[in-house]
C-alpha cells in the first residue's frame, strides 16, 4: 500500500462549506502546502478548526485573508488582525475555546467519547449554556466533542503507508487531531519507505491516515 | 512612585523570581513575566514549559542558529536544554490542567481582591482569545500575577474585576513595582513594599481593600 498522492488527487476532497481541522501552533508544524491548495480552490464558507489564525500571511491566516472562512474554532486569535476586523463586522463568526479544553474535545471525538469534563472555565463566561456539574465537591463543564469532514494535519518524516514521526514542537494539536475527522491527509517534509521508521518513535499510526502530501519544504 | 516602566518591569521579575523553588516546573506568560528568568536565584534549578509543546525550554537561539521546528507559545524562536522533552497539546495541558505545574506567572489587565483574575479581553476592543491561560490558571499549583501596580495611574487591583474573568478565584500572589500582596481567606494582605514608596501612596493606587501585614518588609529587589 502506499498513500503518497499528488495534489490533483485530493483537489476534488476539498469543498464548500467542509470542516477543516488544520494542525499547527503560530504557523509552527502547520501543512502550509495543503492551505496554499485550499487558497487556489477558493472553497468557502469554511469552518476551520485550529489552535490560533496564525498571521496574515503565514498557514491558516491566509484562508482568512482570502474570505474562505464562515467559523473558526480556534484559542487565540491575536496575532491576525484580519481576524478580528471579520469578526468585528459581522462576516465571520468566532468561537473561542480555551487552548487545554479544544484540545480535549478534540480528542473526545476522536476517542469516541460523549464530551469531557473541565474545571477550565468556570465562572467566566466560557461556562455560557454550558451544563455544569458538580463532581466531589468540584464544579466543571461539560464540554462536548469536535469533529470534522477533513483533518489536514502536518508531520516532518512520514513513511508510505502514513506512519508520522515529529521534530521539535511541531506536534501540537497535529497528532489529535489525526484522530477526530473522517478524512485525513498527512502533509509531510520527507516521506520514507514503509519499514525505515523505528516502530518505537511513531508518534501517529498509519491506520489513522488516508492520504500523504509531499510538503513544500 | 516608580515611575520607569523598565525599572518597574525589572523589580517586578526580580522579586518573582524569588518566588521560584528548586526543582519546581514552572510556566511564564508572554511578555514581562519572560523576564524572570533572568534573575533565577543561584542554586535554584527550574524545569521551563512551554504550552505547545515542550518542558526543558532554554534561552533563544542565537543569530543564525534558529530552528524553525523549535518554538515557544509565543510563536518565537527558542531551544530545548539538555533532559528537555517534546509532546502534544494534549500532553501539555495534561501537565498544566492535571495539577503538575508548580507555578504560572501572568500578566493581568485587571485582578481582584478575592483572586478572580481578568486578562483576554476587552470587550469590543481587544479581543485576542485566552489561548492557554484559562488552563494554566485553574491548573498550576501557584499562581502569580506581574504586572504594573496601575494602568498610568488608574488602578488595575481592584474590589471586584470588571472585565470578563479569566478564572474565578485562582491568583495566589500579584507581585507589582510597588510591593507584593497575597490573596487570603481574610483578604488581600500587603506583605512587602518597594523602598521608594509608602504604604499611603501603595494604598492611594489601589481600589481593593488591603489589609496591611504586621509584619510588612521592603520588597529585596
Amino acid at each position: 500500500m502506499n498513500k503518497v498522492v499528488s495534489l490533483d488527487k485530493v483537489r476534488p476532497l476539498l469543498k464548500d462549506g467542509m470542516s477543516i481541522m488544520i494542525g499547527g501552533f503560530l504557523a509552527c508544524g502547520t501543512p502550509e502546502k495543503m492551505i496554499d491548495l485550499l487558497v487556489e480552490t477558493n472553497v468557502k464558507n469554511l469552518t476551520i478548526i485550529a489552535n490560533d489564525t496564525s498571521y496574515v500571511d503565514r498557514g491558516i491566516g491566509k484562508l482568512v485573508v482570502n474570505g474562505q472562512v464562515k467559523k473558526v474554532i480556534a484559542s487565540h486569535i491575536g496575532t491576525n488582525a484580519e481576524t478580528g476586523r471579520l469578526m468585528t463586522e459581522g462576516k465571520m463568526e468566532v468561537e473561542l475555546v480555551p487552548q487545554g479544553t479544544l484540545i480535549e474535545r478534540i480528542r473526545a471525538a476522536g476517542a469516541g467519547l460523549g464530551g469531557v469534563l473541565t474545571p477550565t472555565g468556570v465562572g467566566t463566561m466560557v461556562e455560557e449554556g454550558k451544563q455544569k456539574l458538580t463532581i466531589e465537591g468540584n464544579e466543571y463543564l461539560l464540554e462536548l466533542p469536535i469533529k470534522a469532514d477533513l483533518a489536514l494535519v502536518y508531520a516532518s518524516v512520514v513513511d508510505e503507508i502514513g506512519n508520522a514521526v515529529y521534530f521539535g514542537t511541531t506536534r501540537n494539536f497535529n497528532t489529535i487531531m489525526a484522530t477526530a475527522a473522517e478524512v485525513v491527509i498527512v502533509e509531510a517534509d520527507k516521506i520514507v519507505k514503509t519499514g525505515e521508521l523505528n516502530p518505537n518513535n511513531i508518534v501517529i499510526p498509519s491506520v489513522l491516515v488516508d492520504y500523504i502530501i509531499e510538503g513544500a519544504n | 512612585m516608580i515611575t520607569d516602566s523598565k525599572l518597574a518591569k525589572q523589580i517586578i521579575a526580580k522579586r518573582i523570581a524569588q518566588e521560584l523553588r528548586d526543582g519546581q516546573l514552572v510556566n511564564l506568560g508572554i511578555g514581562l513575566p519572560t523576564l524572570v528568568t533572568n534573575y533565577i536565584p543561584k542554586g535554584i534549578h527550574v524545569t521551563f514549559q512551554s504550552e505547545n509543546g515542550m518542558v526543558g525550554m532554554g534561552a533563544a537561539p542565537a543569530q543564525g542558529e534558529e530552528n524553525e521546528d523549535v518554538t515557544n507559545a509565543g510563536g518565537q524562536y527558542t531551544t530545548i536544554l539538555p533532559g528537555g522533552a517534546y509532546f502534544d497539546s494534549a500532553m501539555s495541558f495534561i501537565l498544566i490542567r492535571g495539577g503538575h505545574v508548580d507555578m504560572t506567572v501572568l500578566g493581568a489587565l485587571e485582578v481582584d481582591q478575592e483572586g478572580n483574575l481578568a486578562n483576554w479581553i476587552v470587550p469590543g476592543k481587544m479581543v485576542p482569545g485566552m489561548g492557554g491561560a484559562m488552563d494554566l490558571v485553574v491548573g498550576a499549583k501557584k499562581v502569580i500575577i506581574a504586572m504594573q501596580h496601575t494602568a498610568k495611574g488608574i488602578p488595575k487591583i481592584l474590589k471586584k474585576c470588571t472585565l470578563p474573568l479569566t478564572a474565578k478565584a485562582q491568583v495566589n500572589l500579584i507581585v507589582t513595582e510597588l510591593g507584593v500582596m497575597e490573596v487570603t481567606g481574610k483578604g488581600l494582605v500587603l506583605t512587602e513594599i518597594h523602598k521608594d514608596t509608602t504604604v499611603e501612596e501603595v494604598k492611594s493606587l489601589t481600589q481593593a481593600d488591603l489589609i496591611i501585614s504586621e509584619n510588612l518588609k521592603i520588597m529585596d529587589v
